[in-house]
């Protein structure tokens, strides 16, 4: 049953893929609001597509969240009120840019967390790389190896 | 016949596969020559068989023999010949055949190539990458066999994907695989060496060629990939953040990374256990891609295959081969000897600090890959993870790195001079303000971000050529000795100044494109216009034509600029009927290295049609960067070092001593 639904998503959407996303009257008069809903629309998903917005989608549903958007917006929602309407519809999933919150915390701070324990990770290995170095130029002699080195060098002083 | 040829040719090389996995590894342990020589002869032999396969299939679908299943879903006796040889590799089956083709074509290729490799590795090296065809040839066999047949045979085949019947794409599958699949190689080594227990410079002398032929090719299949969905998908968009996308950008990432840090285990012997594991993770990161496509765990475009029992079979690959490498390295690598220590401010440190942020970037395109995945698994939320999200972290890792880019190579082995650097950097840095405020000037109050950008790509792109430069002593020297300097300089410098400028190129076309994208959408009806940047554009009119396997409607449009017609484009909408699905053929006018991007929508019930155009200044540089960036890894590869390879060790032979 899945599988069949994926496949009929599937065939959907490389139907939607086909043609013209923004549709020439869907376009608001007001060129500002235009492109708040144009940026509005970047970051929502298109639910029945794989990984679309519904600026860059044609499927019925993508046209029908752009004109729910513009539709908010010309009755002077704010961008975040149209995105809380729409996350309290469709839910979180509607977002492409998920939210900062508990459960996607670890997706936000992973590129930071990357360098981070990935550059203290370095320093770590160079530093104990580096003493490793030292130590083991100092271990090479044996005390009674050192006493003989130092006699050595005396009678290369003396002669 | 021929079918049934190429299932036997496939169950042959498998056989063959086997013993190369097998008899070449008992050889290496028991020091046996004769049998490590087998790794070869069954390397050759074996892919002369998978040759035979693919060449089966392929007649297969240009005699249109529609008793065969794949045929018959992928083909049509109408289409042009073109796309019968490229709807071989169209579906999933075929697909997974050139797969195993190209994987042992590189089997092959190290077995002719690889005299100077000291036999133990050699031979290591092979069995393990039989060890991952004999995986595939199975998967093949069991789960997808392309050879299988119908009883009674359909007249007609149903068609290839329309979105498929492309040359774009045509060329996109063997570009990527034999990028995806070249990394196997240095797998393979990286799995030898840790069997071996030993490793040394000459190691990431052997491995850097074949990581670098195999970095060239998924750069080409990647850039192909993105040109093409930038003028068929209909919307200009030239990268998507998909996560089929993500899964040929995350090996890329690796590789990169890979040449990278090889560069440092070549020349200091340092980096070693570093190095290993990149080269696992490099074709970890491939074998994922596939799997992330085949199983169709991710619904995108590019899944044509969604098949569970398919996925099982290959996470079961994808587990042993990421799996028992990881766990190999885990255990083997603490033995590796060290390497040679180095200054923080060094050439090896800016090599470092290279790989410290593209293994950060792949890790954040894995994690936000995979993250909604594994979410919905563990909570059963449903979040998306698309491009605003990759934008804004995957940009500023990558701010730092180019900003780091040109230290590099001017920075000495051991240990480097960062103030020597940054004076000898002074006139890129100088240049790229002058780009900014320039910039910053003409575009006035446009976006913030593009004098930032352009800035950054100037001084990328000069600060990459300023080492070649100063060392042929161009204007500086007369021209006849900058010459003659130029020619003796190694082609690995010019190949890091070409593949760094190119990085700069690429920068500063994404800028361009994103920044000061210009876009019309209207409806029109013959005989009106739209203007976009000083281009006018008038609808003459609209024509239905007919195409081998498809009927189009084709829009006329004149181009003029000041009242003279430049140009005449012709974007057209095509239907297919075997499939009913439609296609729109964007048009596209190349002015330098702009482009007007033309596409339409469609027919209104007033007899207008929607038309989409875009004005894309410099966009072509971020395909051009990638091909120069191409250019500059084959400069590399040109150069003597690599050809002429480590120096063989004399051995006796007495057994090819000519008796006396």
């Amino acid at each position: 049953m899945r599988r069949a639904l994926a496949s009929i998503v599937f065939a959907l959407s490389l139907l939607s893929v086909r043609a013209l996303a923004v549709q020439p009257d869907e376009i608001l008069k007001d060129p500002a609001l235009e492109s708040r809903a144009r940026a509005l629309s970047q970051e929502l998903r298109c639910m029945v597509c794989q990984n679309q917005s519904i600026d860059d989608s044609d499927a019925p549903l993508a046209k029908d969240l752009r004109v729910l958007v513009r539709e908010r917006l010309t009755s002077g929602d704010s961008d975040r009120q149209v995105i809380d309407f729409l996350v309290a519809r469709y839910g979180e999933f509607v977002l492409l840019r998920p939210r900062f919150s508990p459960h996607t915390l670890l997706l936000w701070l992973a590129p930071l967390a990357a360098v981070v324990i990935g550059g203290w990770g370095l320093i770590a290995f160079t530093r104990r790389r580096a003493n490793e170095s030292k130590a083991s130029a100092q271990a090479q002699l044996t005390p009674s190896e050192q006493a003989r080195v130092a006699e050595l060098l005396k009678e290369t002083g003396q002669s | 016949m021929i079918a049934e040829f190429g299932h036997y040719a496939l169950v042959l090389a498998l056989g063959l596969a086997l013993v190369q996995a097998i008899v070449p590894l008992w050889g290496a342990r028991t020091s046996d020559a004769t049998l490590m020589n087998v790794a070869g002869s069954t390397a050759l032999a074996q892919f002369i068989f998978a040759a035979a396969s693919f060449a089966a299939l392929t007649a297969a679908y240009v005699g249109s023999d529609f008793s065969v299943v794949n045929v018959f879903e992928n083909s049509h006796s109408a289409m042009p010949l073109l796309y019968k040889f490229t709807s071989v590799w169209g579906n999933h089956e075929g697909s997974m055949l050139l797969w195993v083709l190209i994987l042992a074509l590189f089997g092959a290729l190290v077995a002719l190539f690889g005299s100077n490799l000291p036999a133990t590795l050699k031979a290591n090296a092979l069995a393990v990458q039989a060890w991952i065809a004999s995986a595939f040839y199975l998967f093949i066999l069991i789960t997808s066999n392309p050879f299988a047949r119908i009883a009674q045979a359909p007249a007609e085949g149903r068609d290839l994907n329309p979105i498929l019947q492309d040359i774009g794409l045509a060329v996109h599958p063997p570009l990527l695989y034999l990028g995806y699949v070249g990394f196997s190689i240095s797998f393979s080594f990286a799995i030898a060496a840790l069997i071996d227990g030993r490793i040394d410079a000459a190691w990431a002398r052997w491995v850097r060629p074949w990581t670098l032929v195999a970095w060239m090719f998924l750069t080409l299949g990647i850039a192909m990939g993105s040109y093409w969905a930038y003028y068929e998908l209909g919307w200009g968009g030239w990268w998507f953040w998909d996560p089929v996308e993500n899964a040929s950008l995350m090996p890329w990432i690796a590789g990169t990374a890979l040449l990278h840090s090889a560069v440092v285990m070549e020349k200091r012997n340092a980096l070693k256990v570093w190095t290993i594991l990149l080269a696992i993770l490099a074709f970890s990161l491939s074998l994922l891609g596939t799997f992330l496509v085949r199983s169709g765990v991710l619904t995108s475009v590019h899944t044509f295959a969604s098949d569970p029992s398919r996925g099982v079979f290959i996470l079961a690959i994808l587990v042993l081969f990421i799996g028992g490498g990881l766990a190999l390295y885990a255990w083997r690598a603490p033995l590796l000897k060290q390497g040679g220590i180095f200054a923080p401010i060094s050439r090896e440190g800016a090599l470092v600090f290279n790989n410290l942020f593209l293994t950060s970037a792949c890790a954040t395109v894995f994690i936000g890959t995979l993250y909604p995945l594994a979410l919905e698994a563990l909570t059963g939320d449903k979040i998306s993870v698309g491009a605003p999200f990759f934008n804004l972290t995957f940009g500023p890792l990558f701010v730092p790195l180019l900003i780091a880019l040109p230290f590099g190579p001017l920075l000495a082995w051991k240990r480097g001079d960062l103030f020597g650097a940054a004076q000898r950097l002074m006139w890129a840095a100088a240049l790229g303000v002058v780009a900014l405020a320039a910039t910053f000037a003409i575009q006035r109050g446009g976006p913030v971000l593009a004098p930032f950008g352009v800035g950054l790509a100037v001084y990328v792109m000069i600060g990459a050529i300023i080492d070649p430069i100063e060392r042929i002593g161009l204007f500086r020297q007369p021209f006849a000795v900058a010459f003659a300097r130029a020619r003796g300089l190694p082609r690995s410098a010019w190949g890091t100044a070409v593949a760094h400028f190119a990085a700069g190129m690429l920068l500063f076309g994404v800028i361009a494109e994103s920044q000061w994208n210009s876009e019309r959408i209207v409806s029109l009806k013959p005989g009106e216009s739209v203007s976009v940047r000083g281009y006018d554009l008038t609808l003459d009119n609209m024509i239905q034509r007919p195409g081998p396997n498809y009927r189009e409607l084709v829009a006329r449009f004149s181009v003029r600029r000041d009242g003279a017609v430049v140009d005449v484009l012709e974007p057209a909408k095509r239907t297919f009927p075997q499939r009913q699905m439609s296609t729109t053929e964007a048009a596209l006018m190349t002015v330098g290295a702009s482009q007007l991007y033309l596409s339409l929508g469609d027919i209104g019930s007033d007899g207008a049609i929607a038309v989409r155009l875009y004005h894309k200044p410099l966009v072509l540089l971020i395909w051009f960067g990638c091909i120069v960036m191409v250019l500059g890894g084959a400069l590399s590869l040109s150069d003597r070092r690599l050809r002429v390879g480590a120096p063989k060790p004399a051995r006796h032979k007495p057994s090819l001593q000519p008796a006396e």
